[in-house]
């Protein structure tokens, strides 16, 4: 076991983990987190993607360990006081969320690609989310949504993934 | 909202959208019970074989473990569908890799883990068979060491699950009639599609937790077993066999479920029946959750298959006469071969006038894990068929592929290959002509084949067209005589109780457009009940493209019966939402209860013969053109869509951004199904059975989809909306390789088509690697043409 302390969602939290316990199971049963999924548990599909220090990471793939010090953003973070962020809203919107399984990484792959490009084009949308694996959308309706997302700015809303 | 303005054809929040995009829905891996242990399987590691023993290592505690064997299970070890040949756990023999075996549970996770390695199983392997050919081969020479399956009380002889034959009139005048055909043909072109082996793949794999309640005596008096499913009455029926419980006693209730597609239709009977049994004898609640490699390599897929076509054509392209033999492959027990043989059968002339045709249908056993409902059922093999079939038959006659379509489509008042009357509009002339206009196909034919000259990047176009049946097939909807219930709620909402379930696809907001509609109330007022058998109707299994059209068809009854009781409460004619809520509180106030039940009437026009297998095949139909536009490159080998269009008559558009999703969903599986998908075999074992190295389309391999409809509102549906689930993955593989036809002027009638396949045709046509030469060889493997000479 070893004592790791990060910030989650802006707040610091201190637990008790053996270190190289995967991220995902952290979030999942030590922080009781569930709304990042498991997919695959080998980095394929995306569904467990978190932002750790405003990147982008898989976190079945990343140690425990890794997390000492660093700021992560889940689901459970992009949302303020109940009040849908605007790339939730359009997904919700724009048919972004089918069975909803992917979407939580979708959410926070969306919100990576939006704070490097905040006018993405198409190319960059897709080559963003190439990582995030769905298979109920075709990927149509994301599309729309991020681009309808990168039209909205909402400065109470900005930088939440910092 | 007011209730003049039409709900039905627009686009509402989806009712879980928002637990969804907050990360609040909860699915079943994210569900805990107090106490809960965990289950694992013990799988077999041959393909076939008996059992010749099983130790326990000793460096395990088995003390802490609890161990399920076959001995264990109250009622019956199988695992029924249409019939009992499959068992719940293996005893003593097997007959597929990973075949159930022994199961074990443990407080904890990770200790299960050590366990499954310490369990020691010997066989004494048995010779087995891995393609349809060796099935029919080991039948052919009667070689009774390769007779994998005996044939069954609810039919099929050995190694053969079902065999249909179906006729476009009587057998005698039908086989008379191709005889003649055959005589007086200009061509006899023959051909032969083969499709592989699809992995729903699903994100969230499959998963339950089950619970085993007893008496004061320790009788088992129920179980309950909550997960990730389709159709939560299928499970009803497996448990209530299992354990020798009335279905009353066997509660099953579906929890939020990431993906299906047919992968969680038949499936969740199996891992909900073991982990009902590992509750039972470990006293706690049992979760068991699949990772994906024993999710891939244990549960069901889409049947491979294989289409011969045989057709007699005249030399101004009237189809004259037809044989079709399909066969699937069902993998190691019936499941529901029977139905998907059946689907497929009966699409497999697609959307064409055949004045004669026969049609033989065969489900074969191999020791492969059994395959099972994958959305299509059967459709998207045979339309494979066929589909590749036209064109090629216009190529050999001298037609284009949209010229001999439309010589031979089928219309308004003609009969289809089961003799069903098309009696609603049907206009697949103007469908075809829409469908290359959105797509700018003549333009781009003409043009790409001046840009593909000296080009090592080769273009084309090519496209399907295609129909999909509606609900059960043939008597199927009046056996299973749906019931749904419309509850009027004490704060004066409406709730709609169906076993009906949500996985992506739509349900539950479709459903309360549709309640609401008929009710006459806003779309919030509305709401639906989560299904749980303890109190939810059977409303049928949420499979077959039925839940829009059957089942949304009886919300619409039951809202307008509802309506009628409330008029007669005194209800205005022209009523709000809040006169509605005003009205529904009075009339609980006096009477307790208000409940609107309405079970399905069989359309009193429609009729279907199961043993002749002749008639009204569906109730409706949805017809379709689409067109896919690929590059391929000669020097990478890669085939890639960079265009498609799907143009589809669905009746009524129920929710056009859910539908929008549904058909581009469906296309994407549908490109993957042909140029990405493989499902690699080692001796009935799946080899690839990872996101790794199982390659299904990303964001960055998708070409642009564009959706169009057209909206023929058909009786049997409310407001006219027939269903679309299943549509979109029947036409994508056929257009898609009719498209690569065109642009290298090689046909592939194996699917999925992978540069490795590309490679070693153009390499065996003497292709020079990375050459940017013309052409047009026109090199088709598989086919045989005969021309007839009077
Ligand atoms: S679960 Fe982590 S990438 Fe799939
Ligand atoms: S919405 Fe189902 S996997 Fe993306």
């Amino acid at each position: 076991m070893t004592s790791i302390t990060f910030t989650i969602n802006g707040t610091t939290k201190t637990i008790d983990v053996p270190p190289m316990k995967r991220l995902l199971d952290v979030l999942r049963e030590d922080l009781h987190l569930t709304g990042t999924k498991e997919g695959c548990g080998e980095g394929e599909c995306g569904a467990c993607a978190v932002l750790l220090d405003g990147e982008l990471v898989n976190s079945c793939l990343v140690p425990a360990l890794q997390a000492e010090g660093a700021k992560l953003c889940t689901i459970e973070g992009v949302s303020t006081e109940g009040r849908l962020h605007p790339i939730q809203q359009c997904f919700l919107e724009k048919g972004g969320a089918q069975c909803g399984i992917c979407t939580p990484g979708m959410i926070l792959a969306t919100q990576h690609l939006l704070d490097k490009y905040p006018n993405p084009t198409m190319e960059q949308i897709q080559e963003g989310l190439a990582g995030n694996l769905c298979r109920c959308t075709g990927y149509m309706r994301i599309f729309e949504a991020v681009q309808a997302a990168a039209t909205i700015t909402d400065p109470e809303l900005a930088g939440t993934s910092r | 909202m007011s209730h003049q303005s039409p709900i039905i054809g627009t686009s509402p929040i989806r009712k879980e959208g928002r637990a969804k995009v907050l990360g609040e829905a909860q699915y079943i891996d994210d569900l805990s019970l107090p106490g809960m242990w965990f289950g694992a399987t013990v799988r077999s590691a041959v393909a076939r074989g008996t059992i010749r023993s099983i130790t326990f290592g000793e460096e395990i505690n088995w003390d802490a473990y609890c161990i399920v064997r076959p001995a264990d299970i109250p009622g019956e070890n199988t695992i029924v569908h249409l019939t009992k040949d499959h068992p719940c756990l293996a005893d003593g023999m097997v007959n597929h890799p990973e075949e159930p075996i022994l199961l074990i549970a443990h407080p904890d996770k990770i200790a299960l883990l050590a366990a499954l390695k310490a369990v020691h199983i010997e066989y004494d392997e048995l010779p087995g068979v891995f393609t349809i050919e060796e099935s029919e081969a080991a039948v052919e020479n009667n070689d009774a060491a390769r007779i994998i399956w005996p044939g069954s009380d609810a039919g099929g002889t050995a190694n053969c699950f079902r065999q249909y034959l179906m006729y476009s009139g009587t057998a005698e005048e039908t086989e008379d009639g191709i005889a003649a055909a055959f005589e007086a043909a200009d061509f006899i072109i023959e051909g032969e599609y083969a499709t592989g082996a699809q992995e729903q793949l699903y994100i969230e794999n499959n998963g339950v937790i089950a619970e085993c309640f007893r008496d004061a005596t320790g009788n088992i008096e129920s179980v309950c077993v909550r997960g990730s499913m389709q159709c939560p009455y299928y499970l009803v029926h497996a448990l209530t066999l299992v354990f020798n419980l009335p279905e009353e006693k066997c509660r099953v209730i579906q929890t939020e479920t990431g993906g299906a597609f047919g992968g969680k239709e038949d499936f969740p009977s199996v891992i909900g029946s073991h982990a009902a049994l590992l509750a039972m004898k470990c006293g706690h609640p049992v979760k068991i959750t699949y990772d994906r490699a024993e999710d891939m390599a244990a549960t069901t897929k889409r049947h491979p298959s294989r289409t011969r076509h045989r057709t007699a054509v005249s030399k101004d392209g009237k189809l004259l006469a037809g044989t079709i033999d399909f066969a699937i492959d069902g993998g190691a027990y019936a499941t529901l071969s029977p139905v998907v043989l059946s689907r497929g059968t009966i699409h497999a002339p697609g959307p064409y006038k055949w004045p004669f045709i026969r049609v033989r249908g065969k489900a074969m056993a191999t020791n492969l894990p059994p395959h099972g409902a994958f959305r299509g059922f059967g459709a998207p093999q045979s339309i494979f068929g066929i589909e590749r079939h036209m064109d090629k038959i216009a190529k050999t006659i001298g037609l284009t592929p949209e010229e001999l379509r439309r010589r031979n489509f089928l219309t308004t008042g003609d009969t289809t290959a089961t003799g069903q009357l098309l009696s609603d509009p049907v206009d697949m002339q103007h469908m075809l002509t829409r469908a290359l206009n959105e797509a700018g196909y003549h333009e781009k034919l003409a043009r790409f084949a001046e840009s593909n000259k000296g080009s090592a990047i080769k273009r084309g176009v090519g496209f399907a067209a295609f129909m999909h049946g509606a609900g059960f097939t043939g008597s199927g909807e009046a056996r299973l005589n749906s019931v749904v219930y419309l509850d009027a709620l004490p704060d004066g909402r409406a709730q709609i109780l169906v076993s009906s379930t949500e996985f992506g696809q739509g349900t539950q907001t479709i459903l309360c457009q549709v309640g609401a509609q008929a009710l006459g109330i806003a779309y919030e007022d509305v709401i639906f009940h989560q299904p749980d058998t303890k109190f939810v109707p059977n409303s049928g299994p949420t499979v077959a493209s039925r839940t829009a059209m059957i089942v949304g068809k009886l919300i619409e009854r039951a809202g307008k019966k509802m309506l009628e009781t409330l008029r007669a409460a005194g209800l205005s004619e022209h009523h709000s939402s809040d006169e509605f809520k005003a009205c529904v509180k009075s009339y609980l106030a006096e009477h307790g209860t208000l409940r609107s039940s309405v079970r399905y009437e069989p359309p009193t026009k429609i009729f279907w013969d199961d043993q002749l297998y002749r008639g009204d095949a569906y109730p409706g139909y949805a017809w379709a053109v689409y067109v896919a536009e690929v590059a391929v490159d000669l020097n990478t080998y890669m085939a890639t869509v960079t265009r498609f269009d799907a143009l589809q008559e669905v009746g009524k558009v129920i929710h056009p951004v859910l539908a929008k999703g549904q058909i581009e969903g469906g296309v994407a599986q549908g490109i993957g199904y042909a140029i990405y998908e493989k499902c690699m075999w080692k001796d009935g074992r799946m080899m690839n059975n990872q996101m790794t190295n199982y390659i299904m389309p990303t964001s960055a391999d998708l070409p642009p989809i564009h959706i169009h409809f057209e909206e023929v509102p058909c009786i049997h549906g409310p407001e006219g909306a027939k269903g679309i689930g299943e549509l979109p993955m029947d036409g994508p593989a056929p257009a898609i390789l009719n498209a690569i036809e065109n642009a290298t002027g090689i046909a592939f009638n194996t699917i999925p088509v992978l540069p490795e396949d590309i490679f070693e045709r153009l390499t065996s046509l003497g292709h020079p690697h990375g050459g940017s030469e013309d052409f047009n060889l026109t090199v088709d493997r598989d086919t045989r043409v005969e021309e007839v000479t009077a």
